[in-house]
């Protein structure tokens, strides 16, 4: 079942439809309601290696449906610490609960500060209304 | 450069079931109502119809026709009567592949042809160009929509008798009157039907309230791939001819037509390559424009949701074209490992 549409205040936005749910030095990131409304149901995320490193405003992954492949943007970056298996086994979970089961990877930052420049849930709504 | 795109008389009724529309061959057509892999799903188990108006039609009329589409098809029209279909090739003078459509004889001395929507024109002045005193061929394409309702439930599903694939019938269903073409591209049992452009509402009314699923062009897709069935601009071009694309069986080269010479000389030294079907073996979509290591090329791709893996169809050099040869496929970057297989992809074995 597809999500409703949802922009949770206590998360952080970055304007290509990526969210961060920061926790102390780590950061928990995944895919927007929009995103993954735009692209239907996902059948393939193409995950990044554990240890890697991605940079805020570079793509880390790839997230796929039946019909479109879109890059996942970073909105901080950091270290993966974690990947989330569960979306790469089923990745429908992305449509089913993006900001909770769906979530992609856990970063550990690199530069929290970076976070300061990521947009807030009313801001991000206006990316949206604008796309 | 803005153009503006047909829509076919349902667009409204797609719309209101929450459709998403998108531009496809000059049309505004339904990708998805619910979602493709359900639709998909529907079509496999059960019922499932599709809006294929932007389709064109061809009435090719007069005691010449017959004359006319056997100097220009593929396939030997003489092996069908009156009720009868075809699928078949408009070839050009080098055996290319114009357009691949199904021929109906509708009666002696005439026939209609229902093409890609995206060649509609080009076939329709590849034979006016050709016609012979005797031969009328007319656009008949905005008097006609189309559905294609589809899966192993269909026929039963609209109430219809048995029938052999590729026969047509004049029908009813629920008080509409229609041609009901034993034909379709999902791989599944079912029909298209044929209908005057003022009936197509009360037509696709009935057949969801006979409980066919609506379907879009993204399930479509998925069922024509995992049936190996190639689409027209992708796996064939004008540029490919029907011997590499495994489409011989439907080229008659003991009859002259247009390019018949040159697919007799492809098909007696061996085609330099061959479409085939392949599975991947590691997680990965194929996509079209990907390159296969060794010399080939994914011609199209998807994720199969019948087998929940990639798949698609590519062309390769012969020597690396048998069945079970494993292929390396470039997908962004990555070598992903996919496997040749027997087509079809995927065939449903149990009787629903």
């Amino acid at each position: 079942m597809a999500a409703a549409e949802s922009y949770p205040s206590d998360l952080k936005y970055h304007r290509e439809h990526d969210w961060a749910r920061i926790e102390g030095d780590e950061a928990v990131l995944g895919i927007t309601w929009f995103a993954q409304d735009a692209l239907g149901e996902l059948v393939h995320y193409e995950a990044p290696d554990d240890g890697s490193t991605v940079t805020k405003d570079q793509p880390y992954g790839e997230v796929e449906s039946v019909k479109a492949v879109s890059d996942v943007i970073a909105p901080l970056s950091g270290e993966v610490l974690e990947v989330n298996g569960k979306v790469v086994d089923e990745p429908e979970t992305v449509n089913e609960d993006p900001y909770g089961e769906g979530w992609l990877i856990r970063l550990r930052m690199s530069d929290p500060s970076e976070a300061d420049s990521l947009l807030d849930a009313e801001a991000y709504k206006q990316v949206v209304a604008d796309s | 450069m803005a153009q503006t795109l047909q829509r076919t008389p349902l667009h409204d009724l797609h719309v209101a079931l929450g459709a998403r529309m998108v531009p496809f061959a000059g049309w505004e057509m339904p990708v998805q109502y619910e979602g493709v892999i359900s639709e998909h799903k529907a079509v496999r188990t059960d019922c499932g119809v599709f809006d294929v108006s932007h389709m064109g039609e061809l009435d090719v009329e007069g005691p010449r026709s017959n004359e006319l589409l056997q100097a220009t098809l593929s396939n030997n029209l003489d092996k069908v009567a009156p009720g009868g279909a075809q699928y078949t090739l408009l070839t050009n003078e080098r055996g290319g592949i114009v357009d691949d459509l199904i021929a109906y004889q509708l009666e002696e001395f005439r026939y209609l042809l229902i093409v890609n929507a995206a060649n509609r024109e080009a076939d329709f002045r590849w034979l006016k160009e050709r016609e012979l005193p005797g031969s009328d061929v007319r656009d008949v394409s905005d008097q006609y929509a189309l559905l294609a309702v589809q899966g192993p439930r269909a026929i039963e599903r609209l109430g219809l008798p048995e029938a052999r694939p590729f026969t047509f019938a004049e029908g009813e269903i629920d008080g509409v009157t229609c041609m009901v073409n034993r034909t379709g591209y999902t791989g599944e049992d079912g029909c298209e039907l044929l209908v005057m452009t003022d009936d197509a509402t009360a037509l696709w009314e009935r057949v969801l309230d006979r409980g066919a699923v609506p379907c879009g062009l993204g399930a479509r897709d998925t069922l024509r791939l995992e049936a190996c069935y190639p689409l027209h601009g992708q796996d064939i071009t004008p540029e490919t001819d029907p011997i590499s694309a495994e489409l011989g069986w439907c080229c008659d080269l003991d009859k002259e037509f247009s390019g018949a010479q040159e697919l007799r000389e492809i098909k007696a030294r061996g085609p330099r390559r061959r479409l085939v079907p392949f599975v991947m073996e590691e997680k990965a979509i194929p996509r079209t424009g990907m390159t296969i290591e060794g010399g080939g090329e994914v011609t199209s791709g998807t994720h199969s949701p019948m087998l929940d893996r990639g798949i698609g169809l590519g062309y390769m050099p012969t020597a690396a074209a048998e069945v079970g040869t494993e292929l390396t496929i470039d997908v962004r970057g990555r070598p992903r490992r996919a496997r040749i297989v027997k087509k079809p992809i995927y065939q449903r074995k149990e009787p629903v």
